[in-house]
């Protein structure tokens, strides 16, 4: 079988060539990258303007952004069909392809943002590689953390006052620098769609403003939805353990969601929000007027095939639903989660109607091209590109940020940066 | 201070010791000259399809299919042929069943998930056959887009795959504005028409152009003025397909309509 | 170490040096920019030699003279002279050693190719000699009452319009 044959059901005229190439995970990677530039913009709000009140979810986002970095480049793997040749792109990148530009992006954003984690988090590293030396006996677990704790010094344990106050001086200026870095890396995957001048659907120049926006309102959305639940996960667990141990002391780590916290991030989701939501509209709008040769057949598609998707799921549910939700006066942290929780969906259907409706009609405007995404895996292919493949790249996220969250505790601490 | 003449001379100074070097690169620069004027090749592979001669056999579909390697029954292929059926109500229907790697038998039409529809032969206005291949553009974007190299021109002006370099991301496929390009099934990289490098290159014509019966595939060198191919490039009215995308395509038609998408 | 705040550049560079390291033993000798220029020429040189060192599989009726002089002539001379060997008898090949023997395809299928009747104004298709497979002597073979070198049968000669060329 042929590449995206397995899921791909033609109507009409296609050329005999055309199948969906890209299906989920392609859906999956701007979503993941923009998650990652979203938390990123959050995270230096508070480090670069200062914005205090996003203290808490700062350094959250901030690590878990990290965590999801990773996990940005795995639908991309997943979706080749040489898996093992994907580290040419690092070693021959060919400039003049969008995506070459991937390696050189990602890992200088990669870079910064490990950077900036090292400095948030040195004194802890170096207190914590102290504590452990100091121990007699290491068990094994200790001394494996040890071995971490004192590479991850990187040799530097000064932590005086004047080094202290040198790491909070870096944290800002990569945090400043952070801002347009993940902004460009967002923006050049909008710009790997937009520039596909074969397809009618993808190529404006708009997309990677389009992308950027979405993506920030997605990251900013992710953040408080996961912000609130570990919050309040952790406070279950205390209250938990109190139970069964009444004699528990006091953390003051545990304290509820912080509300004032949550709305000042809101602020800024909402204007994201509508930004990303005027310039889909300027969009559709200038090719609903324009009416060039490719509208015929997007009138069909948009209007016609996807009209849930693109109107109820994206617009309605995605989009005006939360706007709603979050502009009705006294928001409470459950309705600011749910209308989160809605905004990440709708963004998540903005990618599904980008990449996956832009394969559904052919490039001979005489056919269309339905995408059915394999639910079980019977080859290698749709075990890659299938319903197991979307689980790993939602779940592995989840997954790093847990490990991570054991070297560079992100609650606790309440006198760091 | 910097009164206003001394400001004018330096700058001046300034812009032409700027100046002097770039246009010295522009203008004395014989290799880029010599290029524009003539790239140096003997050779660039053109096609000419005929679609007045085209009865739509698809013996050229079943020779490419086991000349090139891609198993027959593999629903892609480098080179396809397609019907277009106009009917006096103005309708167009178009079909390409399996690449016509079997020809077309039928007077039904093939219109995939919504099953075969039978135009009946007193309701045509015209009805036609055109064979589609890879352009081998000049300006071939799906070569642009390559993020590893792994496509490229060659000097004789046919696009090629590496096949031990293709990381298969599938972007050169979403540029291509023909849909020549496929996914192998067996080498699991990108694989198109590649004008049968392996024979043109011996000396031989390619095997579309050997298996058609009719003559409505050539195989021409457009640098070579005595190519027959090459004649009717110059002389005749072509016409090459989607010019709109600016990629230069180098096979051209005769007899093209409207319709031909 | 003056200032720990330049460690985690050095980190950086290491990583960008491993890269640099991994390509000069990962990249082939032969990839570069070649004549084409950057955009179009960049790749791996030896992909031409291996594109070009494909076997050659159809090698063209006249190759078919030298042998089967008689049958060539007897095609030569028919409505399907225009019609290469290899489209009916298969791909040659190495043939005579390899295969010994070639397949000749005499299916009916094969034949409609061209003889379904399909009359497009505007095509030649239309003024082919065709049939309708679902009505003429179906089950039969087309060979049964046709030579395939030499078609048109014997007294019908002139009610069958000539094939272009």
């Amino acid at each position: 079988m042929v590449h995206g044959e397995v899921w791909t059901i033609k109507e009409f005229f296609t050329y005999p060539n055309e199948y969906i190439y890209w299906p989920i995970t392609i859906v999956m990677y701007p979503y993941i990258t923009g998650l990652v530039a979203g938390a990123f913009v959050l995270s230096s709000l508070y480090h670069v303007f200062g914005v205090k009140q996003l203290k808490d979810i700062a350094k959250f986002s901030l690590v878990f952004s990290f965590a999801l970095l990773p996990v940005a480049m795995m639908p991309l793997l997943l979706h080749l069909t040489q898996p093992f040749r994907g580290i040419e792109v690092m070693l021959t990148p060919h400039f003049t392809s969008a995506i070459a530009a991937f390696g050189v992006v990602f890992s200088t954003y990669g870079m910064i943002v490990a950077s900036e984690l090292w400095f948030v988090y040195r004194k802890h590293f170096v207190e914590k590689a102290l504590e452990l030396k100091a121990k007699q006996s290491r068990s094994g677990v200790e001394g494996i953390f040890y071995l971490i704790y004192s590479l991850l010094t990187l040799g530097a344990y000064d932590i005086s006052e004047h080094a202290l106050e040198k790491d909070e001086k870096a944290v800002g200026l990569l945090a400043a620098i952070g801002i347009p870095v993940a902004c460009f890396l967002h923006g050049y995957v909008g710009f790997i769609f937009g520039s596909v001048k074969a397809n009618a659907l993808w190529t404006t120049p708009l997309m990677p403003v389009i992308f950027l926006c979405s993506a920030v309102v997605s990251g900013i959305a992710l953040c408080i939805v996961t912000y609130a639940a570990v919050v309040s996960m952790r406070n279950c667990i205390y209250r938990r353990k109190k139970k069964d141990n009444p004699s528990l002391p006091d953390d003051p780590t545990i304290k509820p969601v912080d509300i004032e916290s949550t709305r000042t991030t809101v602020k800024y989701l909402i204007a994201f929000l509508i930004l990303a939501f005027v310039l889909e509209l300027l969009d559709m709008i200038f090719r609903i007027y324009t009416a060039t040769k490719s509208w015929d057949i997007l009138r069909v598609v948009i209007f016609e095939h996807d009209l849930i998707k693109v109107f109820v799921l994206q617009y309605g549910i995605g989009n005006i639903l939360p706007f709603i939700l979050l502009l009705l006066p006294g928001l409470t942290v459950r309705r600011a989660v749910i209308a989160s929780t809605c905004i990440l969906f709708g963004v998540f259907m903005m990618r599904w109607n980008v990449v996956i409706a832009g394969q559904t009609f052919s490039s001979s405007y005489s056919g269309f091209m339905e995408y059915h995404m394999p639910l079980a895996p019977v080859n290698l292919e749709t075990l890659k590109e299938g319903l197991a493949g979307l689980i790993a790249v939602i779940v592995t996220p989840f997954i790093l940020f847990f490990c991570f969250n054991k070297v560079m505790p992100v609650f606790g601490k309440p006198d760091s940066h | 201070m910097i009164n206003r003449r001394e400001f004018c001379k330096k700058a001046m100074v300034m812009a032409g010791g700027i100046a002097l070097p770039l246009s010295a690169f522009q203008l004395f620069d014989p290799k880029s000259l010599h290029a524009e004027k003539n790239d140096g090749n003997s050779t660039r592979w053109i096609f000419l399809v005929d679609t007045h001669k085209c009865v739509g056999c698809g013996f050229c579909v079943k020779a490419c299919k086991s000349e090139n390697e891609v198993p027959f029954e593999t629903n892609a292929s480098r080179t396809w042929v397609e019907r277009y059926v106009v009917t006096l109500d103005g309708h167009t229907y178009i079909d390409s069943p399996k690449e016509a790697r079997n020809g077309f038998t039928s007077t039904k039409i093939d219109q995939q998930h919504h099953g075969l529809k039978d135009v009946k032969n007193e309701d045509i206005a015209k009805g036609f056959f055109v064979p589609k291949l890879c352009n081998q553009c000049d300006k071939p974007s799906c070569v642009q887009v390559c993020p590893v190299g792994a496509t490229f021109r060659t000097n004789d002006g046919v696009v090629l795959i590496d096949r031990k370099w293709c990381i298969g991301c599938g972007y050169c496929v979403q540029n291509c504005p023909y849909g020549a390009r496929f996914f192998h099934p067996v080498h699991h990289v990108a694989e198109k028409c590649n004008f049968c490098y392996h024979r043109i290159t011996k000396g031989l014509k390619t095997a579309c152009v050997d298996a058609c019966p009719f003559g409505a595939r050539k195989i021409g060198n457009l640098k070579d003025l005595s190519d027959p191919v090459t004649k009717v490039i110059m002389n005749d009215r072509v016409g090459v397909l989607k010019e709109e995308y600016g990629n230069k395509p180098q096979v051209f038609y005769l007899g093209l309509s409207k319709e031909v998408r | 170490m003056k200032n720990h705040v330049w460690r985690p550049l050095y980190v950086a560079i290491c990583i960008v040096v491993i890269v640099l390291l991994a390509r000069t033993v990962l990249v082939p000798k032969d990839y570069g920019t070649h004549e084409q220029g950057y955009m179009y020429g960049t790749h791996r040189k030896g992909s031409i030699d291996d594109w070009k060192s494909m076997t050659v599989k159809y090698k063209g009726s006249e190759t078919c003279k030298e042998c089967h002089s008689d049958r060539f002539a007897e095609h030569a001379s028919g409505a399907h002279a225009v019609i290469s060997c290899e489209n009916c008898h298969g791909p040659r090949g190495e043939h005579p050693e390899n295969p010994p023997k070639l397949v000749i395809d005499k299916s009916r299928a094969l034949c409609i190719r061209c003889h379904a009747k399909l009359p497009y104004p505007g095509s030649p298709r239309g003024s082919l000699p065709g049939i309708d497979p679902e009505t003429h002597n179906t089950g039969l073979d087309c060979v049964t009452c046709h030579s395939p070198h030499k078609p048109q049968i014997p007294g019908f000669e002139d009610s069958k319009p000539e094939v272009k060329k």
